[in-house]
């Protein structure tokens, strides 16, 4: 077995008995990317020399400590989207309107996994300001799907989700604004959770619609999400969105039994248009679940058929907004111009992708006076209506069960052309950002092309607990998660 | 064209609604810990939040949150239990993130007023709102600052420090009522010492909505927008003037135009700049980094106990504890520390209309002499109790009072000491001041005749000639007891 294909809990073991060093594991992990990374184009940024720095820093502190003691991260290689700052390192979010940001100050989630010992491995490929679902909308470069060269990883963290599956990196860390860790953890066969709005800081997180982000795990196995969570969730007095509350040890509840949970199926969510081979799997998927003692109970969420307008009305004001910022006065490209305006309009232009134009152009319409309460308020009353569907929901059953996306990863180029069809791609993950619930992606399958399939368990408030302990208790009945793809 | 001064301006009321903003005394900014310092080097005072870095998130400043409520409180709002940020989107250089975080629906405040007097009446000025922001940069232009370049400097040190803003209804009448209701805010707001009140410094700046309208007219004139009022006297000039163009416009048979104007102090005239059309739109919408501010009760409760005794409360207690004339009450609690210094006098047993006096005379003359308030003087209330005595027992006059007030203020030196150095005792004597009497008659014959004559005024001369031959230690009283004598 190489090193770079181990969980983070087998190299944990490997490397607290002193079985390898931390350089070796780095350098596998470098190997392996110098092979396949040509291929996949998951990183915007490779940090090898930083990696190495920090490679030794934590062999240093694993050597004066004893093995038990040791923080669940020290010399563990991990990449981290291009949208959370690094301090020092460039930080782009796909964009050429951040092409030479250097942040002078380090995000909160990347501040503890610097506390717990990690090493960057390198920052990865997203959709621009993580706008899109397959990562095609990168403003340097398409990373590629490692099952399938051919087709996209999905996205908006598609680099994460296909350096995980590429043994690029042992985890990564992704963000979540409507699907974006779920969907490409689906689409590359890998683990990807999105916590609870408010579970996670979002202070360094480069902000694309600020009541909807959240920053989570994507991993080779749901005990490695598990850790992450451990390590990242928490209040941050930074964040003031972020929810003192306690946070539990994700990795107890693994292992233990699921007998007698009640799984809530939505029945909006089987409908026709979905792909037959994904409700296939999902499907065996419920009736494993059901042999492990759960017991599925049909749920109704009706007001899912509003969710993807709501969302995009959202997403778009809030972005519109937030994107506001890139003005070329302060730092990232500033082009030229006769006045301010003219510096404004030219690097705005020059800057952004067409996708985040267009999202601008839509928030910014929905703001506007006049059409305000249209869109922006009336999304905001479907949005507290959405959320009650699953608190109605959620009164019946304790975790509720749909497919991650109606399709497997679909070609690169195939969508492009059609945003519409492209938003569609997130149909079963958006209502969870919305409502602010935790939910997670797990392999449940592969099609007849050898293309993953995931499945989507979404929890109660603040209940990630629930989602970890069923989606372990599958994974460990199944062997889907043990496929690698060839490269 | 007719020329204003032949208009009949008193066919037309103005309508007016002043916008203030406040800079609240707090040490750090609203949203991050940078120092809210004045006057450093720029750009020194800043950090990733208030630069707009991405990534950043605002955390409220629990401090601003106490001033805006402790404002609302003392101008008789209603305090929101929930209420929200909001963010307020515009492009400029001297606002990194591209919008401003201040509130929109849901203020903190609501519904107050503060009571002003103009022309003995008093006058309630309905507050419509008060709410909290965050102040911009600043932008430095180096082609309009000489330098002959083509750029310009942005300086954020001030770009998060914390703001009031408060908004009054169109209440206010007259250009003197928008000048008492501004002097009235900053005296609360300096009461409360949750803003220094510096217009000079912009600490303290206001806007003014003026329209006007025929005299019983009920609908309001189309408005315009006054900006960049920065002190007293501007507000009332500024006003004054835009009344007046908006009245000559009618009167040509024109149109106001809904217009933003700026205020052009040095050619005193108000400028468009920018009309309707060109106005922003925002696009306010619920700032979706902080949580929505729910108020607690009890909280609350503590804050309305810990008031301090607000401006019009002392004024009214001053009159009715001291016996003051209602004008010296206003202008002695204009100041809180004016008439804590007054009152400390008063309670130690000083004469209060004398005290009353000599802070509003001597002090205040002091003060616009040397820039020093009459309670950061070497004198002490004490001293003023000592000088009460004196003039009491008429040991001394009250000119000669005056006098001492002003050496005490420059030495701290007690009365009693003062009045045994310059001999500054009063002559009661009958025979020494009918003597200095009989001297002046002799030497001013041709004015003794026609005060004889009936001339009474020149009374005046002559105790002032008496007063000038004793060195002004004479008893007043009896220099012009004795005058009278004199004349019959």
């Amino acid at each position: 077995m190489e090193l770079y294909s181990q969980t983070i809990s087998e190299l944990r073991d490997l490397l607290d008995r002193k079985e390898v060093s931390v350089k070796e594991v780095v350098n596998s992990i470098y190997q392996r990317i110098d092979r396949v990374e040509e291929k996949i184009k998951a990183f915007v940024t490779i940090t090898e020399d930083k990696a190495l720095e920090m490679a030794e820093e934590a062999q240093k502190k694993l050597n004066s400590m004893e093995a038990q003691n040791s923080k669940s991260l020290l010399g563990i290689p991990i990449a981290i989207k291009d949208n959370m700052c690094t301090k020092g390192i460039r930080t782009t979010c796909s964009s050429k309107i951040l092409y030479n940001f250097i942040p002078p100050y380090e995000s909160t989630v990347t501040s503890r996994l610097i506390e717990h010992g990690y090493v960057l491995i390198g920052k990865t490929n997203l959709d621009e300001f993580a706008m899109g679902s397959s990562t095609e909308n990168s403003g340097f470069h398409v990373t590629r799907n490692p099952w399938d060269l051919e087709r996209a990883p999905g996205g908006s963290s598609g680099g994460s989700a296909a350096a995980v599956a590429s043994d690029e990196c042992i985890a990564a860390l992704g963000s979540d604004t409507g699907g974006s860790i779920r969907q490409p953890a689906s689409l590359c066969g890998v683990v990807g959770l999105k916590p609870t709005y408010g579970r996670v800081s979002r202070y360094g997180l480069v902000a694309f619609a600020s009541s909807l982000d959240q920053i989570g795990p994507i991993t080779k196995n749901v005990r490695d999400a598990a850790i992450l969570m451990n390590i990242i969730s928490g209040h941050d007095p930074f964040d003031s969105t972020s929810v003192p509350l306690p946070v539990p040890d994700f990795t107890a509840v693994l292992g233990r039994n699921i007998k007698g949970m009640k799984i809530g199926i939505p029945r909006e969510y089987f409908i026709e248009g979905m792909d037959k081979e994904v409700e296939i799997s999902v499907k065996d998927a419920i009736r494993k679940l059901e042999s492990l003692g759960a017991i599925p109970v049909e749920v109704s969420l009706p007001h899912t058929g509003y969710a993807v307008a709501t969302y995009y009305v959202l997403a778009t004001s809030e972005a519109s907004s937030n994107l506001a910022r890139y003005d070329g006065v302060k730092y990232g490209l500033r082009a030229e111009g006769k006045n301010l305006l003219d510096i404004y309009m030219n690097t705005r232009a020059q800057g952004f992708g067409s996708e985040v134009k267009r999202r601008i152009m839509l928030g910014t319409y929905a703001l506007s006076s006049g059409y305000y309460e249209a869109y922006y308020r009336k999304a905001q009353q479907v949005r507290t209506l959405i959320k009650k569907d699953f608190e109605d929901a959620f009164t019946f059953v304790d975790i509720i069960v749909t497919p991650t996306s109606p399709t497997a990863a679909f070609k690169i180029g195939e969508k492009t052309a059609d945003p519409l069809q492209m938003y569609l791609s997130d149909i079963f993950t958006i209502s969870v950002n919305l409502a602010g619930v935790p939910g997670i992606s797990l392999p449940c399958g592969f099609t007849s092309n050898n293309l993953p399939i995931g499945l989507q368990l979404i929890g109660k408030h603040f209940d990630e607990e629930s989602i970890l302990k069923v989606a372990y208790a599958y994974e460990q009945s199944t062997d889907w998660h043990k496929r690698r793809p060839n490269l | 064209m007719k020329d204003v001064d032949s208009i009949n301006v008193l066919k037309y009321e103005a309508v007016i609604g002043l916008e203030v903003h406040a800079q609240m005394l707090t040490d750090t900014k609203i949203f991050c810990g940078c120092s809210t310092k004045f006057g450093s080097e720029p750009n020194t005072q800043t950090c990733p939040v208030c630069l707009g870095m991405p990534g950043v998130l605002p955390v409220l400043n629990k401090k601003t949150l106490e001033f805006t409520i402790k404002t609302g409180l003392a101008t008789n709002c209603k305090i929101s239990s929930f209420s929200r940020f909001a963010r307020k989107n515009y492009f400029y250089p001297d606002l990194p993130k591209g919008y401003q975080i201040s509130q929109y629906e849901l203020p903190i405040c609501e519904y107050g007023y503060v009571e002003i007097v103009v022309n003995g009446e008093t006058k309630k000025i309905g507050i419509t709102r008060i709410h909290m922001e965050e102040d911009a940069g600043k932008n430095i232009h180096e082609s309009a600052s000489g330098g002959g370049g083509n750029y310009s400097f942005v300086d954020l040190n001030r770009a998060g420090v914390p703001l009031m803003e408060i908004v009054s209804e169109p209440d206010i009448r007259s250009p003197e009522e928008a000048v008492e209701y501004m002097k009235k805010l900053r005296t609360i707001l300096r009461y409360l010492g949750v803003c220094d009140g510096n217009m000079e410094q912009g600490s303290l700046r206001c806007d003014a909505n003026v329209s006007v309208r025929l005299a019983g007219q009920k609908e309001f004139g189309v408005k315009t927008e006054v900006k960049n009022l920065n002190s007293f006297k501007f507000v009332g000039k500024a006003i004054e003037y835009e009344i007046r163009r908006q009245i000559k416009v009618l009167e040509d048979g024109g149109k106001v135009i809904q217009e933003t104007r700026l205020w052009d102090s040095e050619r005193g005239i108000t400028e468009s700049m920018r009309t309707k059309e060109e106005a922003h739109d925002y696009r306010y919408f619920p700032e979706p980094d902080l949580v929505p501010i729910v108020v607690d009760q009890r909280w609350l409760d503590e804050r309305r106990a810990s008031l301090p005794e607000l401006p019009d409360i002392k004024r009214k207690r001053f009159v009715s504890e001291y016996g003051l004339p209602e004008y010296d009450a206003d202008l002695l609690t204009s100041e809180k520390s004016t008439a804590e210094f007054f009152e400390e006098a008063v309670k130690q047993g000083a004469h209060p209309k004398n005290t009353s006096n000599w802070i509003m005379i001597e002090g205040f003359k002091y003060e616009k002499e040397h820039g020093i308030a009459i309670h950061e003087t070497p004198l002490k209330p004490i001293h003023l109790v000592s000088l009460s005595k004196l003039v009491e027992t008429a040991v001394v006059s009250g000119t000669m009072a005056k006098s001492i007030i002003f050496e005490v203020m420059d030495t701290g030196k007690p009365p009693e000491e003062i009045v045994k150095e310059k001999g500054f005792i009063q002559i009661s004597d009958t025979s020494e001041i009918e003597k200095a009497v009989d001297d002046v008659i002799a030497k001013h014959p041709k004015e003794f005749e026609r005060f004889r004559a009936g001339e009474e005024k020149l009374i005046g001369f002559f105790v002032g000639q008496v007063m000038k031959m004793t060195k002004g230690k004479a008893n007043p009283q009896m220099v012009n007891d004795l005058l009278k004598k004199k004349l019959f």
